[in-house]
């Protein structure tokens, strides 16, 4: 089988601090993959050369593109690149407004994809936003609230229904349940593991909460100073962790 | 003579702007910047239609300023009195004799020629500035075609007030390929657009100059289930009769009496000398 995406060798400095260094993995249709670390280990960094929001300094990442096969997205022409954002694409921020139009209401932040990719239906529109708000648990009488009169976890929910609106083939979250209360963060978690069974999404998740991981992601990396220290299946390595780090880390998380 | 340069502007300035002109109209709907000058009036006076009208008159032209329709609004006159002053050209109210017209807010009722030109006043020039504020972001989405957020807009039209309320400055989509933002003139006029006059677009804040050449396919955008409607107020005018013309509700007393008169003053003026009767002609023209 084709990998989804092969990422190879991605290295990215800030002047002469190391960002990232020597990333290489394969991620398969329908595979979660976590990406783990304390902060300042460069989870962001290679989340946002992946997506193409940061150019690399180094390596490739290659995706199965529908039309022309594996493609390497760091070479591929921006306006390709961009589409690619808007269809087989998603990226969920951390914060919510960042992923938001909080000037925009619930239904048209859920709509603005259906529309870039040529929907011009407003009865059909609609109906895919009231569907998509029921999927992610928010009553259908908010579709025309804007998002900055809903709670923390409610955006969060709204910016993922207006993300996988479009059946996107791959998700790229950024620490998706942080700055979310802890009881929110569940109801999330729930409803992510929900979604990516439901639509068989593949997604690479980068978070510092290994219980994230521990209930989304079937493999998993744990990054230190720009590097990946240690890689697995998301049950070995945090019930049998071979690095020191990784070691620290489970261990420090037991003790919460 | 006067202490001036041909319509005030000099020479060199002109020259600029006149490429930016041919390049406007050799890309339908891009607005291409432009250095925009310091002029006598203050910004919202239409200071990038001025600046159009000054590098496109030639001595025997005869020029006509519209504002809202009317030619005897201060903002209208004092632009005619300016080029009057600067440039000595001749001016008319009557669009059929005009051969430049500087417009605010509206298109004339009366079908243009293709010896005539139409310069707009554009206060803000973006259509996607609504959306997104963000500068380099707006440009990028006019080249990569990436226009679903002008839809966006529409759908939170449909969404709030159960149809599209937008009635000024309606998107269009200019000859397949830029959207354009046709100044604040009425929706109903937006059919107007594909016309056989040239049309051109200063916006003189936002320094940006752009244009419709004759004859550019020019579409409203819209929803399948919502389509455009180029709507007008329901009446006939008052005082000519006509039922195609845009109209103005006019209070005329203090008991909140109303009356429907055509916006077009020229219009309106030469059909009621053609014999044309309103409701009210009596009085209104008495
Ligand atoms: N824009 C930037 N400019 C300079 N250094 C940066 C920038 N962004 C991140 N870094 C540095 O790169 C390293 C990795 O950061 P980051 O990718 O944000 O880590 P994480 O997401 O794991 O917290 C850190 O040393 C950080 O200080
Ligand atoms: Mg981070």
């Amino acid at each position: 089988m084709t990998p989804l995406l092969q990422v190879k060798g991605i290295e990215k400095r800030y002047g002469a601090r190391i960002g990232c260094r020597d990333v290489s993995f394969d991620l398969y249709p329908g595979e979660v993959m976590g990406i783990v670390g304390e902060s300042g280990s460069g989870k962001s960094t290679l989340l946002n050369c992946l997506v193409g929001h940061l150019e690399p300094d180094a390596g490739q990442v290659i995706f199965d593109t529908r039309a022309d096969g594996p493609v390497d997205t760091v070479t591929m022409s921006e306006p390709d690149r961009r589409m690619l954002g808007r269809t087989d694409w998603a990226f969920v921020h951390q914060h919510a407004r960042d992923g938001l139009r909080m000037s925009v209401s619930a239904g048209g932040n859920i709509g603005e994809r259906l529309m870039a990719v040529g929907s011009r239906h407003y009865g059909q529109i609609r109906g895919q936003a009231l569907d998509w708000l029921g999927r992610v648990e928010i009553a259908e009488s908010r579709v025309d609230d804007r998002p900055s009169a809903f709670s923390g976890g409610m955006q969060q929910r709204l910016q993922i229904a207006r993300n996988l609106v479009t059946g996107p083939r791959l998700v790229f979250m950024d620490e998706p349940t942080g700055g979310l209360d802890v009881s929110v963060q569940a109801r999330l978690l729930d409803l992510l593991r929900g979604l990516v069974r439901e639509m068989g999404l593949s997604a690479i998740i980068v978070t510092h909460d290994l219980a994230v991981v521990r209930l989304l992601a079937d493999r998993l990396m744990v990054m230190k100073d720009g590097e990946v220290v240690e890689a697995g299946l998301t049950d070995q390595v945090l019930d049998d962790p071979q690095h020191a780090y990784t070691q620290l880390l489970v261990s420090s998380v037991l003790q919460v | 003579m006067n202490e001036y340069n041909f319509a005030y502007l000099d020479e060199q300035t002109k020259r600029m702007i006149r490429r930016a002109i041919l390049k406007a109209l050799a890309v339908p709907g891009y607005q291409v910047p432009f250095a925009s000058r310091e002029m006598p009036m203050p910004y919202g006076w239409g200071t990038g239609g001025v600046q159009v009208s000054a590098a496109t008159l030639t001595p025997d032209d005869v020029f006509k300023v519209i504002d809202q329709g009317a030619d005897d609004t201060t903002n209208a006159v004092s632009i005619r009195k300016f080029f009057e002053k600067t440039a000595g050209v001749a001016t008319t109210e009557e669009t059929g004799k005009a051969t430049i017209i500087q417009t605010r807010h509206r298109i004339p009722e009366a079908r243009l020629r293709a010896d005539q030109i139409l310069v707009y006043q554009v206060p803000i020039p973006e259509p996607l500035r609504f959306l997104e504020p963000r500068e380099t972001e707006t440009r990028k989405m006019h080249s990569l075609q990436e226009y679903g957020l002008m839809h966006v807009k529409l759908y939170e039209d449909i969404s709030q007030h159960g149809a599209i309320s937008t009635a000024y400055a309606y998107p269009v989509r200019v000859a397949d390929r830029y959207v354009m933002d046709p100044s604040p003139i009425p929706k109903f006029d937006n059919p107007k657009l594909e016309m056989d006059a040239i049309q051109l677009f200063g916006a003189g804040r936002e320094q940006r100059i752009y244009a419709l050449p004759p004859h550019t396919r020019v579409v409203s955008l819209d929803f399948e289930d919502y389509p455009f409607e180029a709507s007008k107020a329901d009446h006939a005018c008052n005082l000519c009769g006509a039922e195609d013309s845009y109209l103005d509700e006019v209070i005329t007393d203090d008991a909140g009496n109303r009356m429907f008169v055509c916006s077009d003053t020229d219009y309106c003026r030469s059909r009621r000398e053609a014999g044309h009767q309103g409701r009210l002609a009596q009085e209104g023209t008495a």
